[in-house]
């Protein structure tokens, strides 16, 4: 079985809430939808207070080329333009809709027929995806039609759907998997159609052996019926190692391809979309429907324990206080609580931090859990080294930002860093490789384009 | 024997003296002219090199001034850590007329300490600031307030700041202090800020950086500045020192007189004074409410 060669980890699985299907939350009273939920400029406002909002209205349209537009979630009224705090605590403008009743714009399919039929052709499904305001779903919130925006002299053969869900915890690929394989399945034909190529993999870690065997049945069954050509589209089974549903490491695992640091997988002739993006284009290229809603994980320990937790559809800018409502409210023992996956997601330190589009997950850590441990010194064991994914060295990288020599960081390979925690989980001393690391990433990158500006000043 | 002592004296004399003429020649040669007054200035400056008066260290600074006497006037050149003294003796030196710079001081603009703001989580990350900063807003929730992990304190190469562990903010010692500016580029939110000392050691200013809306900033700060303008109102009448943008007051300090009448009509108490403001005149007794 398939996986990527260098490093990677085993965290504990804890994937509590595989067997919890996906239930649709209800709109809540409120929502804040922040206008910048992607990676790119911040969408531009195109509604006021008092604009009266359907499900599925423009809220903030695209303000460049990676940028992408934002919808009303919900039907009802703007009550003000504001700031909300986000998943760090940093305040960011978002529209905030008083929720009144659940109208829909007129021209979305609400109906759950499946489309089979494709009609558009590869530059309309592009722009469709991009009018729809779709964004990496798996959380790195990367604006999809500018992945499918193939430049001239660029060839792709192969679309990865990536269904790794390698983060511990997390459930909502794996739900949407054996709950929307039909959808999943359009999808990924839509985005083959609008990349191009003839073959996809839909990649899975062998945890979900339920998953594997679900999709390779429909497939077996609409290539039986003619609906899809034989051997176009397969299901690629991988052994569990995270990071494996980083872009890179999926890439090499599936195709045997590495992309080049500094590069994009369209390099190597790869595009990678989520599932829950695919799906997304589904909805948005066969339904007309834009993105405003998302699968988020809710789950923890004592709150699977208590028998609480799950899968939810939640409509973009619901409040985590919605959400953890709709759980029976926080356990007792929680410490932290973690927006996105344990590994690479962030704690939030108030309720009020509204679901986006690339919230994955919600987890209750108990206290015994949440806890770093003592800080110890380096002991040169290099086990991040063999850890990190990208063949880096973490513990160099850790002291040469201390230091502050960007330079130097820079040439070790520290824009390489693809941010997975692997370092931080592998130290024996415990100490904290990737938080340092990111503060030189972010003065790295401030320094490359101060280094541009100052080129394009001549 | 002797003749070989003789011998090796003679050779080890004779590639000596070869040696000494080359050098001799080379020296007369390539000599750098240096002016002897950019070492006479720079044994007057200092010698910290701390880089306060935008040049490399204190040579730099010398040469600088050496430049500038050249031309006739040195006035627009101070060394901050050396102070006035420093320049008048630069000044004497060169018998030109040194500018008027005031002594200035780094102060905080926060005043988030452990009461005013209470810490409403609490971040076990590495020790710094800026890695604390990249994180989150900040155990207290103010994306603009200290985070207390004194990147400045280590950062300060005179020892001029400490951080207090029970209001969890930095303090400096205006002895110590230099105003070199190391802790202005330190801090990650920008909190400090070079001011000068004022008359009799008496400043005023505004002791927040929050730009966010009133009821935003007050959430997580009772000392937030919320930008309601009465300090400006004040001032506005005596020496229009106060501007307000982005819900933020921010005084002037070359236009303030550090009267003090800023400080107690403040709200939410955030301007700083290093003394005593005046107490507000008392108000008009409200009349008692007649009794129904």
């Amino acid at each position: 079985m398939k996986t990527f060669s260098i490093g990677g980890i085993h965290p504990p699985e804890n994937k509590l809430t595989a067997d919890k299907p996906i239930v649709d939350l209800a709109p809540p009273a409120q929502v804040a939808i922040p206008v910048s939920q992607h990676i790119g400029k911040p969408a531009e406002l195109v509604v006021e207070r008092g604009t009266e909002v359907k499900v599925g209205t423009l809220l903030a349209k695209a303000s460049g080329f990676i940028s992408a537009p934002v919808h009303s979630s919900v039907s009802g009224k703007v009550k003000k333009i504001d700031t909300v705090v986000d998943a760090q605590g940093y305040r960011r403008q978002a529209v905030v809709i008083a929720v009144d009743g659940d109208e829909w714009e007129p021209g979305i399919d609400t109906t759950p027929d499946l489309v089979q039929s494709i009609p558009m052709d590869a530059t309309s499904i592009v722009a469709r995806i991009a009018e729809a305001g779709i964004v990496g779903a798996g959380g790195a919130t990367f604006p999809t039609a500018v992945k499918y925006s193939v430049p001239e002299g660029k060839h792709v053969d192969t679309l990865l759907i990536n269904g790794v869900e390698c983060e511990p915890y997390l459930t909502a690929d794996h739900r949407l998997m054996l709950e929307n394989a039909d959808e999943l399945i359009v999808g990924t034909r839509v985005l083959m159609k609008a990349a191009g190529v003839a073959r996809a993999w839909i990649g899975i870690e062998n945890n979900k052996p339920d998953a594997i065997a679900h999709l390779q049945e429909r497939l077996q069954t609409l290539s039986a019926a003619g609906e899809i050509p034989e051997g176009t589209l397969q299901v690629l089974p991988l052994e569990v190692k995270y990071p494996q549903g980083g872009e890179k490491q999926l890439i090499e695992a599936a195709t045997g391809r590495e992309v080049p640091s500094g590069k994009l997988p369209l390099d190597v002739g790869c595009v990678v979309s989520n599932v829950s993006t695919a799906i997304a284009v589904y909805h948005a290229v066969q339904k007309n429907r834009p993105f405003i809603d998302r699968i988020v994980t809710v789950t923890g320990k004592e709150l699977v324990a208590r028998g609480d937790g799950g899968n939810f559809r939640v409509r973009i800018g619901t409040p985590v206080s919605a959400l953890v409502e709709a759980v029976g409210g926080m356990p007792e023992d929680t410490a932290k609580v973690v927006m996105g996956g344990p590994m690479t997601g962030k704690a939030i330190t108030s309720f009020d931090v509204p679901i986006t589009k690339g919230s994955g997950g919600l987890i209750f850590m108990r206290a015994a859990d949440a806890r770093r441990h003592a800080v110890g010194n380096c002991i040169r064991c290099s086990r991040c080294v063999g850890a990190c994914p990208m063949g880096l060295e973490p513990y160099l990288l850790e002291k040469l930002v201390q230091a502050e020599m960007w330079e130097d960081a820079e040439r070790e390979g520290i824009m390489d860093c693809i941010e997975c925690g692997s370092c931080n989980f592998a130290c024996p001393s415990n100490r904290p490789i990737l938080d340092w690391i990111r503060l030189g990433k972010g003065r790295v990158g401030a320094l490359r384009r101060s280094r541009a500006a100052a080129r394009a000043g001549k | 024997m002797t003749q070989t002592i003789l011998f090796s004296v003679l050779v080890l004399g004779a590639v000596a003296a070869i040696f000494a003429t080359i050098l001799y020649v080379i020296a007369k040669k390539f000599a750098v002219e240096e002016d002897p007054r950019v070492g006479e200035v720079t044994e007057m400056l200092p010698g910290i090199n701390c880089g306060a008066c935008g040049f490399p260290g204190c040579p730099g600074m010398a040469a600088a001034l050496v430049d500038a006497a050249d031309g006739g006037d040195i006035s627009h050149l101070n060394c901050p850590p050396g102070g006035q003294e420093t320049m008048t003796r630069i000044g004497e030196y060169f018998g030109l007329e040194v500018g008027s710079a005031k002594e200035t001081v780094a102060v905080l603009r926060c005043g988030g300490s452990c009461e005013k703001a209470p810490a409403k989580a609490s971040y076990d990350g590495p020790r710094s600031c800026a890695v604390a900063h990249g994180t989150f807003a900040g155990e207290n929730g103010c994306a603009f307030g200290c985070l207390g992990h004194g990147d400045c304190e280590v950062v300060c190469p005179f020892d001029a700041i400490t951080m207090n562990p029970d209001t969890g903010l930095p303090e400096v010692d205006q002895e110590k202090c230099t105003s070199c500016g190391a802790c202005v580029d330190a801090c990650p939110r920008n909190l400090f800020e070079i001011r000068p000392v004022g008359r009799r050691d008496r400043r005023v200013w505004i002791n927040c950086r929050n730009t966010e809306s009133p009821v935003a900033a007050k959430k997580n700060c009772s000392v937030a500045c919320i930008g309601c303008g009465l300090c400006k109102k004040t001032c506005d009448g005596i020496v229009q020192a106060i501007t307000i943008e982005n819900n933020l007051a921010y005084i002037d300090h070359d236009k303030c007189i550090a009267c003090g009448k800023c400080v107690p009509v403040c709200p939410t108490n955030a301007i700083a004074a290093t003394f005593e403001p005046p107490k507000p005149k008392p108000k008009k007794t409200e009349t008692e409410p007649a009794a129904t």
